[in-house]
Order: C-alpha cells, then structure tokens, then sequence
C-alpha cells in the first residue's frame, strides 16, 4: 500500500473533517527551493506533528500557514475556504481563531507575564485591564504558574517557565487550531516532558486541533497522533503515530532512528 | 565589466530600499487613521521621546545660544554693530539652529533607541507574535511613535528656544556687560511669529523623520545582534542625513513666501 493509500484509509477510518488543506504550497527564497509542493491535510481535533530536520523548511511551512509568509504558489484552506492571501482585516479576524507558540516565546520583553498573557484581550478584545488580569490569571494556572509570578518580567524567568507563559498567551483566544514551533528546544528533558504533557493537556481541554514542527523524536511520540515527516521541501510520509516503527520509508526510519547512513546521508554529503 | 556590474548591483539595491522606505511610509500614514488607537503607547512615546529628550535638547540649546553670542560679539563689534546681537541670535536660533540641532540630538537619542528595541523585537520574534495575536505591528508600534514625534518635536523645538535665547541673554548680560533691558528690547523687536512658525514647522517634519528612520530600520532588519547594531546605525545616519537635507527643502520653501 503506497503512503497516499494509507492516509486515505486513515482518513476513512478516523472519519473526522478536514480542518486545514495545504495544496500544492511552495515557496523560495532566492534561487533555494525550501518548500517543493506541499501537500497535506489537517484533520479535526488531531495533534500532527510534522518532522523535518534542520533547514528542511519546517518553520518557513508552520509560518506559509497561518501567513507570516506569503506562499509563492498554492492554497491553504481553513475549513473549505481559501485563506491563503485574504487582507489585512479579514486576516485580524481569522487569528483570532489562531495560537501560536513560538521557538523562542517571542514574550514581549517590556511587560510582564500577566500583561503578556492578557495582551490579546487587551489589545483586540479591548477588555479592561482588571478583567484580562483575572483570565491571565486563569490562563498561567492551567499551565502551572501561580499568582506569584504575574508581575515578573520575561528576563526573569527560566526556560520552561518562559515557555509556559508563551503557552498561556497562545491559548488566551481559545484557538481552534494552535500551533508549536519547536515547543521543547533547548530544555532539559524533564521540563521537555513536562511542556509535552500541558500541550496534550491543553489541546484536550481547549479541543484545540494541534500542528507541531520539531525534530524531537520524544516529543513528537509524546504528542502526535499523527506524523508527517518534511523532507527537501516535500511531504514524505505521513501516518499514525503507532505506525512509526514500520512506516516502510527509509527517509523517515532514518530520521527517527537518527541514523548517519541512509538516503539523507547523501544529500549532507552533495553540499 | 565587475565595476559596471557592482554599481548596477548597488544602484538596484538602493532603489529597492528606497521604494520599500515609500512603502512603509504610506503603510504608517494609512494606519493613522483607522480603528483602534493605542492610547496608552502614545502617552508612553510622549514621555519617551518628549519628557526624556528635555535635557539633552536643552543642553544644546543653551550651550548654542552661549556660544552664538560669544562668536557673534567678534565679529560685530569689528564695525560696532553689537547691538545686532540679539536680532542675530533670536533669528538664528529659532529659524535655523533650535530645530536642526535639536532634530539631531533627537535623532541620536530617540531613533537609535527605536531601532534597537523594534529590531530587538524582530530578530526574537515579537513582531511575529504581534502578528499572531491579531494586532497590525505598523500600527501598534509605528503609529503611536511617529505621532508623538510629530507632536513632540515642536515643544521641544520651542523649550530649545526659550533656552537657546536664554544662553544668549546670561553671555551676553553677564560676561560681556550689554543691558538686560535693551538685549530684550533688541530680540523682540524684529522677531515675527514666522520666525518661530517656520522653525516649528520643521521641528514636526524632522519629528516625523526621526520616527520613521528608526521604525523602519528596526522593522527591516536582518537576523542577530549584528542586524540590531546595523539598524541603529542606519537609524541615526538616515535621520541625520534626511534632516539636513529636508532642512534645505524646507528652508528654501519658507523663503520663497
């Protein structure tokens, strides 16, 4: 059975609607080809996780979706409709429905932890201070912060604690989809497990379809329930979570198996 | 062949740069005048931009005002023409010397310190994040500090000239002995509010110069600490040279009515 074949059934099987569409997307900078024609479904209340190694285009996609960049070609759909080049307005409205998580948490240095977490409301939903403060509150709370930490600055806190934070403003909307761009770099394992485990947590109690980019293997087994696997700008395979170990394409067991020989060699090899 | 080809590469590179200026220069007008307004930052950029620069506008304008007096007494007293001083220095100072000189410490002080922090906030994804959370990054943090610059740089142009002239006035009083009284008369009596007018005029065209120097410097700027430092740098070059420059413009428009 071909890789197209097995998500068709996986489709079929798990019955669930369609979220988000990538048709056809690519994009390049320069003469460098990152994106090659990306292909592939986002189906309801799932948690994909799409891996890639460095460089492979896994950040210029996560951002081709939700439009930082603009695709040179191709379609994103967002429950059936096109959302690739809508305006300005039309786009405020839509990440709205929008988390994102970023990398580095992105947290706005210059204000606390409770204004970051309320900048949303404050900001779009024009909610007065005192009342955005009570939902930040009950935002850091679901991702393990306490009161105490509220008025600290961003440079105050360690790693993890800024990840949660970061966590806590992407879910301030109660987006429909979020999306985690390398939710556990540069962590120590344990806080890895444990920013692992609130995404799960988060997405369950939000419903929240999920869409991660990462090359951590632990990780993406923590939280998928399926795979993609990114390679030179295409998606290579993609299946459940379960199927990982027998996914049959030697660029992917390659990757999971961080092995040095293999089809990806050769391209390390070429440059 | 490689000469032809390097000034081709840097002549499309600085057209590039000069339409995607354009571009964002319109991109922040546009963005003035459409729902919502960010108070709170506008209030923040006044005490910033406004509150802050004081002393240092201010040092300027008394330490010129000084200095325009001394010089001037060496030349004018050549032909016993001292008591031209004050008119000399009142125009100067506000025509000429309170805007550009305080354009220009404003420059060094405000727009490096809009282009670091907004390219701070690139190079670590804030701008990207602004974007996420539903908020146009132009307008929340272009707008509030191109306004308040607009706003702002007149009033200090104003305190700059208070104090400028008031430089002149203690030199002149106390160092080289003129009566108080009749330095007064002599400043007031050929000052028009043209005078002043045109100097404000300009403090509000460099106003919004400074501010669009630094924010587009630090919007467009490349990855890492490097691109901060580059940024800030371009921030104050640009500023400075296009101050100096529409100074001439602005100069010569005055002077025609």
């Amino acid at each position: 059975m071909t890789d197209s074949k097995k998500e068709k059934s996986s489709q079929k099987k798990s019955k669930s609607k369609v979220k988000l569409r990538l048709t056809n997307i690519c994009k390049r900078f320069g003469s460098k080809v990152v994106l090659d024609g990306v292909d592939l479904d986002v189906f309801e209340n799932e948690s994909l996780v799409v891996l890639g190694g460095s460089g492979s285009g896994k950040s210029v996609l996560i951002k081709s979706i939700i439009g930082l960049l603009q695709p040179d070609s191709g379609t994103v759909e967002l429950e059936g409709s096109n959302i690739t080049n809508i305006p300005r307005r039309g786009r405020d409205n839509l990440m709205s429905r929008f988390g994102f998580l970023f990398q580095g948490g992105a947290l706005f240095d210059s204000q606390t932890v409770w204004e970051n977490v309320a900048f949303y409301l404050i900001h779009n939903k024009y909610m007065r201070r005192k009342e955005a403060q009570e939902i930040a509150l009950s935002k850091l709370e679901d991702v393990g912060l306490t009161s105490d930490s509220m008025n600290l600055y961003p440079s105050e806190l360690s790693g993890g604690m800024q990840k949660r934070v970061a966590l806590a403003r992407a879910i301030v909307n109660d987006p429909e989809v979020i999306f985690f761009d390398e939710p556990t770099t540069g962590l120590d394992p344990i806080m890895a497990n444990v920013i692992n485990d609130l995404i799960i947590k988060t997405c369950k109690k939000l419903g929240s379809t999920a869409i991660t980019i990462t090359h951590d293997i632990n990780s993406a087994q923590r939280i998928a329930t399926r795979l993609a696997m990114l390679y030179k700008g295409k998606i290579v395979w993609t299946g459940g979570v379960k199927k990982m170990h027998k996914s049959g394409n030697p660029i992917f067991d390659q990757f999971i198996k961080g092995e040095i020989k293999g089809p990806i060699e050769l391209e390390l090899r070429r440059h | 062949m490689k000469l032809i080809s390097t000034i081709g590469k840097y002549t499309i590179l600085m057209v590039s740069q000069l339409g995607r200026l354009i571009c964002f220069t319109f991109s922040s007008i546009r963005w003035v005048f459409s729902f919502p307004f960010y108070f709170r930052k506008l209030l923040e950029s006044f005490v910033e931009i406004g509150f802050f620069s004081i002393p240092i506008v201010g040092m300027t304008a008394i330490f010129t005002g000084a200095v325009l007096v001394l010089q001037s007494y060496t030349g004018f007293s050549r032909f016993s023409a001292e008591h031209s001083i004050p008119t000399v220095v009142v125009l100067s100072i506000t025509r000429e010397l309170g805007p550009v000189l305080a354009g220009l410490m404003v420059a060094g002080r405000v727009g490096s310190s809009i282009a670091a922090e907004i390219a701070t906030m690139r190079v670590t994804e804030q701008i990207d994040a602004l974007f996420t959370l539903a908020v146009n990054p132009i307008k929340y943090l272009v707008v509030p500090r191109m306004l308040a610059s607009i706003i702002v740089l007149p009033v200090l142009v104003l305190i700059a000239d208070i104090i400028g002239i008031m430089g002149g006035y203690l030199v002149a009083t106390e160092k080289l002995g003129f009566n108080r009284a009749r330095y007064i008369d002599n400043t007031m009596q050929y000052l028009e509010t043209d005078d002043v007018i045109s100097g404000l005029i300009k403090a509000a065209i460099f106003g919004f110069i400074i501010a669009i120097s630094g924010c587009y410097s630090g919007y467009n700027t490349k990855k890492g600490a490097e691109g901060v430092g580059v940024a800030t740098i371009n921030a104050v070059v640009m500023a400075s040279v296009l101050i100096l420059f529409s100074n001439y413009i602005t100069t010569q428009i005055l002077f025609r009515k």
